[in-house]
């Protein structure tokens, strides 16, 4: 069984149609019993990253969460989950998880493109994901292939090596993030049709170990 | 790079569609999840739903047509008409729906924006905008006006401030219609197009006048729209969402393609 966290951070129920038409089973949970005894974690989020933790540490998911990565469970982090498991956030200066060493930035302001657009906050819409490291999630990801974005901060790991994959805008920023068990995408893949659905299809199966590096 | 959106509009009267596509063969769909997932599998990046149903105790029809396509497709999708409070937000986004957009209310109450932001956040609030092009006053120093009752009411209420205003108040996104443009199949309002995308700082789909892909071209370009709204020219069939993405590939516009 799949847990997908719940703790009031916007539409968790995409990601559990989502994942049902892929023919998983999977529940929308609060309760760190029953995450904690889940095969793997989806943790989804929109909204503010100070409410969100907030939350977190209101339910004691802060815990679980750690716990569960510290058991090697496969952990799937999407938008805002992509963000708070850094250890913090320029959004209203928010001390986050810290599953991954690094920071959410917010994007810097006036922002221009390389044809020399202003490009507009949030990044709202369709781009592109450039795959730097391989990864067992990302299988099968072709380079024409898009996804949705809606976001005004992006993930910054202390290290390189847990950049998976970027994304332009204005600027390659880093839209995939991972570490050991634990990988998460700035995008929604439950929002981004055929290549989005093969995403989660990949976690669903992933035993949490990445093999070669790269 | 970010790409431009191509979402095609679907109007719903008590469950069904106003106008089902006609493919060459005459075939004609009236239902809206049919060809949700039609315009899904063709590459539409979006979907707007406009629900025009006159009663409103008929809404659940429409809660029930978007529980369908939220099975369905896995795009965003957004669904306005009849949004009058933060409940009726709120029916539509469980039910699956990514965005709700408002028009009419969001002006009589503009609180609903705000109220909706904090709720359900900013990327969950469409504002629709009607507008019409008047001689520039005090009153309309753009020659923008906003007009509601598509079109027939005249509201006093400058376009370019309301949609600054709105975005202020936590709309996330606009959906600018030219109420002189609509239906004309004449062509987008680039003018009023490009003043509102260039003057606020969340994305602006322009909406009204599309007839053929040049139109879509320029209000991409010079009309500096991040998305165009179409209806006619997918629902008869005039173009397909590919050609129409290919003819802008083609053309330098940044595109989400899916046949590579």
């Amino acid at each position: 069984m799949i847990a997908i966290i719940d703790y009031k951070a916007g539409n968790l129920k995409s990601v559990e149609r989502a994942l049902r038409k892929l023919g998983f089973a999977c529940r929308i949970t609060h309760d760190g019993e029953e995450i904690l005894h889940s095969e793997r974690i989806v943790f989804p989020g929109v909204g503010a990253a100070g409410k969100a933790i907030d939350d977190l540490i209101h339910l004691g998911l802060d815990n679980v969460l750690s716990q569960a990565f510290d058991a090697g469970k496969p952990i799937l982090g999407i938008c805002l989950g992509a963000q708070i498991i850094l250890d913090k956030s320029e959004e209203n200066n928010t001390p986050c998880l810290g599953l991954i060493r690094g920071e959410v930035k917010l994007f810097p302001s006036p922002l221009v493109s390389a044809e020399g657009e202003r490009l507009k906050i949030p990044h709202m819409g369709w781009n592109g994901l450039n795959v730097i490291r391989r990864h067992p999630v990302l299988e099968g990801i072709m380079p024409s292939d898009e996804f949705y974005f809606v976001h005004s901060y992006y993930p910054v790991p202390a290290l390189d090596q847990f950049v998976i994959g970027t994304t332009d805008y204005g600027f390659e920023f880093p839209s995939t993030i991972g570490y050991k068990n634990l990988i998460a995408m700035q995008f929604h893949p439950e929002k981004s049709g055929v290549p989005g659905l093969k995403i989660l299809k990949n976690f669903c199966t992933w035993d949490g170990r990445i093999v070669s590096a790269q | 790079m970010l790409s431009k959106r191509i979402i095609p509009c679907l109007d719903v009267r008590d469950g069904k569609t106003t106008k089902g596509i006609k493919f060459k063969e005459n075939i004609d769909i009236g239902d809206p999840v049919e060809m949700a997932r039609f315009y899904y599998e063709e590459g539409a990046d979006e979907i707007v739903f406009y629900d025009i149903t006159a009663s409103s105790d008929r809404r659940d029809i429409m809660i029930d047509v978007v529980r369908r396509v939220a099975e369905e497709i896995f795009i965003p999708f957004s669904v306005g008409g009849g949004i009058r409070a933060i409940e009726d937000m709120r029916s539509v986004l469980l039910a699956g729906a990514e965005k709700v957009s408002v028009n009419t209310e969001a002006i009589k109450n503009p609180k609903i924006l705000s109220d909706g932001a904090r709720d359900f956040g900013s990327q969950c609030i469409v504002l629709g905008m009607d507008v019409k092009q008047v001689n520039p006053s005090d009153r309309i120093p753009s020659g923008y006006e906003m007009v509601i009752h598509g079109g027939r009411t005249y509201t006093g209420i400058d376009a370019l401030w309301w949609a600054k205003e709105a975005e202020r108040l936590g709309a996330g996104e606009i959906c600018l219609n030219s109420i002189d443009a609509d239906g004309t199949q004449e062509g987008y309002e680039l003018k009023l197009t490009a003043l509102i995308s260039e003057n606020v700082n969340i994305p602006v789909i322009a909406s009204g006048g599309a007839g053929n892909i040049d139109h879509m071209h320029d209000v991409l370009t010079e009309g500096k729209a991040d998305a165009a709204l179409i209806a006619s020219i997918v629902h008869y069939g005039t173009y397909t969402i590919r050609e129409i993405k290919e003819n802008l590939h083609a053309r330098g516009v940044k595109v989400r393609r899916m046949w590579d």
